[in-house]
């Protein structure tokens, strides 16, 4: 048996574009391995900026922009860093594209960067940015790492939208800033304040992470 | 008075975890043991009250439209803030790096104790924060660094709070997908409606 495979030609073939170990970088972060319910990072922005919908739209869009281009810079010359000096590196080249950020912010959505404050420059020290260059872009290659990046990403992405849509939900009783409760006729429905302020936030995440953690069987101990 | 009054409100009513969310990883992260939580909370304090006046002095002397000026009148209409992130960030790691050293050197005793959370605190997020705050206040040298100070209290509370809760709460019965993160995330939330309460007060 063994002399039969030894025989075989061994054809190599390209991996394509989207193969299963590949769609696995994307799919993973999503549910499995979430960044905040999972893995516990990055929880400082989810919850700042989930007041409204619109701002943790921008917001969101704006991390996983950073982590796709800084997994993409950092695993192009991850050959070149001395091992010493990484984390600077890292920082460094974070601290770059947040800049660049908030600069496309101020000039385009001005009104969204007004709203997000600090929150925007707070970017630079999200742990997920630090955590998928420390475990993924330093040992990988570039297409993997803008994969892995995005699958992070939108793993933030998701969960901060579901908060944001409760929250704003009952605390403002709207979506994207539309009157849902006028909408069906129910003028009156009574918003709940505490849903605006922090304390909704972190009971909500509470929740999510709670369900999640459930329908996963993901137990910490 | 004017500064109580500050420190009042930043220790309680704008807290750093209850408020802002700054600092939530090693937060929840740091937050198992009281003893643990007492070491990093040190450090949070140190570093908060060291480097944001640092971070103001860089801000008003080298950043800010026309904080040239004493470089001469050429300078006077050079606007370097859009380098405020790169620069405080660089503050910070450098500024954590010199107190390791300073501390290692001086007390070895409190190096013991503080030495592996100094470096995890350059990417805590309530440094950088009261930084930015700082700025978008507009507060002179004093008050920043009783701002940085009375918030690095703010947070040492709440860690040592939620530390002190966590330990008692190994002994209570939490449903499997609840346990760790979701339950500290819960009383979390609780802790904060209980510091809601300090909301209104100036002395």
């Amino acid at each position: 048996m063994s002399t039969d495979t030894i025989e075989k030609p061994v054809v190599k073939k390209a991996e394509p574009l989207l193969s299963k170990r590949r769609k696995k970088f994307v799919t993973d972060p999503l549910n499995d391995d979430n960044p905040i319910t999972i893995q516990v990072l990055g929880i400082c922005s989810a919850l700042a900026v989930t007041v409204k919908l619109e701002p943790t739209f921008v917001m969101s869009c704006s991390v996983v922009a950073v982590i796709v281009m800084s997994n993409l810079i950092i695993s192009s010359i991850r050959d070149i860093i001395p091992n010493r000096v990484r984390i600077i590196v890292q920082l460094a080249i974070i601290a770059s594209l947040v800049v660049l950020v908030d600069q496309v912010l101020k000039a385009y959505f001005y009104d969204v960067s007004k709203l997000l404050s600090v929150f925007v420059g707070l970017i630079i020290t999200n742990c997920i940015i630090m955590g998928r260059l420390e475990a993924f872009a330093m040992a990988n290659k570039p297409y993997d790492s803008i994969l892995d990046g995005f699958g992070s990403g939108f793993g933030y992405a998701w969960i901060i939208l579901t908060v944001a849509f409760f929250r704003e939900l009952f605390g403002s009783g709207s979506v994207f800033n539309f009157k849902v409760f006028e909408a069906i006729g129910l003028a009156n429905f009574p918003t709940n304040g505490l849903m605006a302020s922090p304390i909704g936030a972190f009971m909500i995440l509470g929740l999510i992470i709670w369900i999640q953690r459930t329908k996963n069987g993901y137990v910490e101990h | 008075m004017e500064l109580i009054n500050l420190a009042v409100k930043s220790i309680f009513i704008e807290n750093m975890i209850f408020a802002y969310f700054l600092g939530m990883c090693s937060f929840l992260a740091v937050s198992k043991k009281v003893s643990t939580a007492l070491g990093l909370g040190l450090a949070v304090i140190f570093v908060l009250t060291i480097t944001t006046p640092a971070n103001w002095l860089l801000q008003n002397y080298i950043l800010k439209e026309g904080a040239l000026a004493w470089l001469g009148a050429n300078f006077t209409s050079v606007d370097l803030s859009f380098l405020q992130f790169i620069m405080f960030i660089a503050i910070i790691a450098a500024m954590v790096q010199l107190v390791e050293m300073i501390i290692e050197k001086v007390s070895p005793v409190l190096y013991g104790s503080l030495g592996i959370f100094l470096p995890l605190i350059a990417v805590n997020c309530a440094i950088l924060g009261s930084s930015l705050f700082m700025v978008q206040n507009e507060y002179n040298l004093i008050e920043s660094t009783v701002y940085g100070f009375s918030s690095g209290i703010g947070w040492f509370l709440a860690i040592i709070a939620l530390a002190a809760i966590r330990e008692k709460m190994k002994y209570s019965n939490v449903p499997d997908g609840l346990k760790g993160l979701g339950i500290t995330m819960l009383i979390t939330g609780l802790m904060g409606l209980g510091f809601m309460s300090f909301i209104g007060i100036s002395i």
